[in-house]
């Protein structure tokens, strides 16, 4: 069964709706990220499932109790579950060991044991050594480690995570995302996590759920989700991608402008005229076809950007139709007005709606 | 999994007591004012009230007389407070320090100590100041007369003008230095800088401080009591009092008092619209680096006039109540013999009637400090967390107070509570509800303002744990405003120790307070008493206020919230 189920969830604020029939089940040991821009609708799903935030339609449950739906809200303390903020919410009135003790005492766990496990969760973050300091006297990495001990000591039914690494720097963010990974394998605990940096999202998650407008858009593995993205949304949102139009015929893709038909990976569409089509910078290649890649017609180099680690080319085919972005490796050198053959990659083309 | 059910959140339990609350000490007493202002004694509906109480040119003449002394007195403190905070905010001029402490001195300084003072000082006779022109200048008399309008509007202003100061330094301390530098950039003068860009920042927030400045006198009693009767000069206040007089009439008293209402919401809901162009003052932005205005020279002459408002308003009134309490005749003066320490020993040991005033105010403050920390404390929380349903009208509710004069809010509280089933008069109960109820919308601002501090995902990281609300409050809310809360205490207290014009009707002999007592004292010219009790209270409070200073910091009185 579902460890955490979400049905038909709504929530609007007077005439605005935020959340539009959400539907969301989490397996027991998932980690499942909500992402997308700013205003999705992501911060409020989590806020509803930790039960500050009512629905305003549909319902959530856990292990198959309903605590939230019509008419009644299970208040965040009978949940059972525990969260981590976004600015940490590390109490600045208790020391290191206080904070992380709260869960257990306020579960009136014996002194000992209590005492025992806040011991041992400090030693798995590695902040043993800083048990009796006030938060005030912490770093910003510190004090993110004292939120997630402060959250795990407890064995939450479920974990919550808003946005924990947006107030880090970049090297420590990705730090963090990996200790993240690293306590979650080791605890297995159910866990919504709530982003809007992909990279991130990618790095943590066993599924990632895209909303876009408060409604979800696909919830996939992070490599289906690259690489199969079902919509427009999802296949822009998640790395950058060539968005141009085809028509399908018989299990190919034809796209204006470039030669021959591309084979679509896997499952076969019916035929179709004018379809969205995502093609991945990666997945094209100035130069010959090698290594799979079919050769796709001539173009011209429109504009081109030196990024360091790779190039990022404008091209548009000599036959006509939209410009593409194309990644080069640094050592393919083409000056501006240059012709060259390009070639794609099959596996990074997909229809999308 | 079991959960509890919703009767079990302490939530709605607050709500409820909150409700009944607000009702019993706002809600009732202003309604009760209304309804009565329509209706005869025997309780019929009528107009009469209105036709007695406003009919008669005297009547109507005090109201005028009572709005000409608020302008008068608005001006003043202006010319009192303003370049004061503009020396302190923006300038180098030296003891910038000093003059701030010695503005709160004059706030901490209650106003009808400061008018007997006056009176001692600038008596048309017997004042010292008069008598000390006679001797140096051989005079038929001196040139004061504290007795008079402009004697009066001086002294209401001396006490008045903190107001202003606070909130002109409040506007002030706000304006990035920067704003200032692109004028000068763009070639304009100091002068000009000034005229053109600082002061014009901080006009809504000085035109708002002029208004309570004017509300407070239209409103204010004790100096009022102590000074316009003696000169003859009938105010809208002191006409209330006559309504008091034996038969009282309570309907013309709250009848009277409707035009005074009515005004004071109109120029609240101006000042709020002054102050609510936020755009106006909080262009300060963040790393905006604050330099002070290099005023050369002039720096002396504006020290000179800072000290010499601190002399008037503190240092000489202090000296010259210290003086008196020593006196066994304060008429004699510095002369030999006249000194003596048997008026404290009287007031602290023999006299009952000082000595339990003294012990009243403190007790009284103290228990109305506590309520309204609580209280306010409750609403705030309630309120900014959208605890209760309707958090926006149990605001209003608990803010209404600030628009209701202390004078007209004691008549409804005594319509409200003096007689049966309540038979509260001349109860302490009813002087705590009284002051507790003024002083709530000060304590639930200052509360409001310390939660919304607070980052609400601190206390969403107990519920998500399992702490419920309750724990909430113990765990991280109270520990964390420890110092803010202490900080309204002593706000509360000190404001309750001057308080007059809600206790002057409802003291009875048992339930008498400091402010109640000079005017009786005044009214026997038994001024060395009176000097003594003064000199104690202030002592006393100081105490508090230092206490304050070190538990909540040196700012928090003089803060504006």
């Amino acid at each position: 069964m579902s460890k955490l189920v979400l049905k038909n969830v709504c929530k609007s604020y007077g005439k605005v709706a935020v959340v539009e029939g959400l539907d969301l089940e989490l397996h027991k040991g998932e980690l499942v990220t909500l992402l997308g821009p700013s205003g999705c609708g992501k911060t409020t799903t989590l806020r509803m499932i930790a039960g500050f935030v009512d629905v305003s339609a549909g319902s959530i449950a856990i292990d198959g109790n309903v605590i939230s739906g019509a008419g009644r809200t299970v208040p965040p303390e009978h949940r059972g579950m525990s969260m981590i903020f976004q600015s940490y919410a590390i109490w600045p009135n208790m020391t290191v060991a206080e904070n992380v003790a709260f869960g257990l005492d306020v579960r009136r766990t014996p002194a000992d044991e209590s005492r025992r496990r806040v011991g041992e969760m400090l030693e798995i973050v590695k902040l043993a050594h800083l048990a009796q300091r006030y938060p005030a006297e912490l770093s910003g990495g510190q004090q993110q480690r004292v939120a997630l001990a402060r959250a795990m000591v407890v064995r939450p039914e479920v974990l919550l995570l808003d946005e924990p690494l947006s107030n880090l720097d970049a090297n420590l963010r990705e730090e963090m995302a990996g200790e993240i990974r690293r306590l979650h394998d080791e605890f297995k605990f159910t866990t919504v996590y709530v982003t809007h940096d992909q990279a991130e999202a990618m790095t943590i998650s066993d599924r990632i759920a895209v909303l876009n407008l408060g409604r979800l858009d696909q919830i996939d593995t992070p490599w289906n989700l690259y690489n199969k993205p079902r919509t427009q949304f999802v296949a822009s949102f998640i790395g950058r991608t060539n968005l141009v139009s085809g028509n399908v015929v018989g299990g190919h893709i034809v796209v204006h402008g470039l030669q021959g038909a591309v084979p679509l990976p896997e499952d076969s569409l019916p035929d179709r005229a004018d379809a969205r089509v995502s093609i991945r910078p990666q997945a094209l290649y100035l130069g010959a076809a090698v290594d799979g890649a079919l050769s796709i017609g001539e173009v011209d180099v429109v504009s081109r950007n030196y990024l360091g680690e790779y190039w990022d080319y404008l091209v548009r085919p000599v036959a006509g139709g939209e410009t593409l972005k194309v990644h080069a490796p640094p050592a393919k050198v083409l000056e501006i007005g240059h012709r060259a053959a390009l070639s794609i990659d099959p596996r990074g083309v997909a229809v999308v709606s | 999994m079991k959960f509890p059910s919703r009767w079990a959140d302490p939530s709605l339990w607050l709500f409820g007591v909150l409700i009944v609350v607000l009702t019993l000490l706002v809600a009732n007493p202003i309604l009760r004012l209304l309804w009565d202002s329509f209706h005869t004694a025997s309780g019929a509906w009528s107009l009469s009230s209105y036709a007695s109480a406003l009919g008669r040119s005297r009547n109507i003449q005090a109201l005028l007389n009572s709005i000409y002394l608020g302008g008068a007195v608005t001006a003043i403190a202006m010319v009192l407070g303003v370049p004061l905070a503009l020396a302190v905010s923006r300038t180098n001029m030296p003891g910038r320090g000093f003059t701030h402490f010695s503005v709160l001195a004059a706030f901490v300084m209650p106003n009808f100590l400061g008018a007997i003072a006056w009176i001692l000082l600038a008596g048309p006779n017997a004042g010292w100041i008069n008598r000390l022109w006679v001797e140096i200048f051989g005079t038929e008399r001196g040139p004061l007369n504290v007795f008079s309008f402009t004697g009066l509007a001086f002294v209401i202003a001396l006490y008045a003008f903190p107001l202003v100061y606070m909130f002109t330094k409040s506007a002030l301390d706000l304006i990035s230095t920067e704003l200032e530098d692109a004028a000068s950039i763009h070639g304009a003068g100091k002068l000009r800088t000034l005229t053109r860009v600082t002061l014009p920042l901080a006009l809504p927030s000085i035109l708002g401080a002029g208004i309570l400045t004017f509300l407070e006198t239209v409103a204010l009693y004790g100096t009022p009591a102590l000074i316009a009767i003696p000169a003859g000069l009938n105010l809208a206040t002191t006409q209330m009092t006559t309504f008091f007089e034996y038969p009282p009439r309570v309907e013309q008293a709250a009848a009277f008092s409707m035009p005074i209402l009515l005004l004071t919401i109109l120029l609240l809901y101006v000042q709020r619209r002054l102050l609510s162009r936020k755009g106006f003052v909080s262009v300060s932005g963040k790393g905006g680096e604050r330099r002070a205005f290099d005023i050369g020279a002039w720096k002396w002459p504006m020290l000179g006039y800072a000290t010499f408002v601190a002399f008037l308003s503190v240092a000489l009134p202090l000296a010259i109540l210290v003086l008196a309490s020593l006196s066994k005749a304060w008429g004699r003066g510095l002369a030999s013999g006249n000194l003596t320490f048997a008026n404290y020993h009287d007031v602290l040991f023999a006299q009952v009637t000082v000595r339990s005033a003294l012990v009243n105010t403190v007790l009284y403050s103290g228990i109305t400090a506590a309520l309204c920390v609580l209280m306010g404390m409750c609403v705030a929380y309630a309120t900014q967390r959208r605890i209760t349903p309707f958090p926006a009208a149990i605001q209003l509710l608990s803010l209404a107070p600030v628009a209701v004069p202390g004078l007209i809010l004691a008549i409804g509280l005594y319509a409200a509570y003096a007689g049966p089933p309540f038979a509260l008069y001349g109860t302490g109960a009813l002087i705590v509800i009284a002051f507790t109820t003024r002083f709530l919308p000060i304590a639930v601002t200052a509360c409001s303002a310390a939660i919304r501090s607070l980052n609400p995902e601190l206390e969403e990281a107990v519920r998500v744990l399992g702490g419920g609300r309750l724990t909430v409050l113990a765990k991280v809310v109270f520990p964390l405003l420890k110092k803010t809360l202490a900080g309204v205490f002593v706000l509360v207290f000190v404001i309750s120790t001057k308080e007059l014009s809600t206790a002057a009707f409802l003291t009875g002999p048992a339930s008498r307070v400091v402010s109640v007592l000079t005017l009786d004292l005044s009214e026997q010219g038994n001024y060395e008493t009176l000097a003594t009790m003064g000199v104690v209270l202030v002592a006393m409070v100081t105490l508090v206020v230092a206490l304050g200073m070190r538990i909540a910091g040196r700012d928090f009185m003089l803060r504006r919230s």
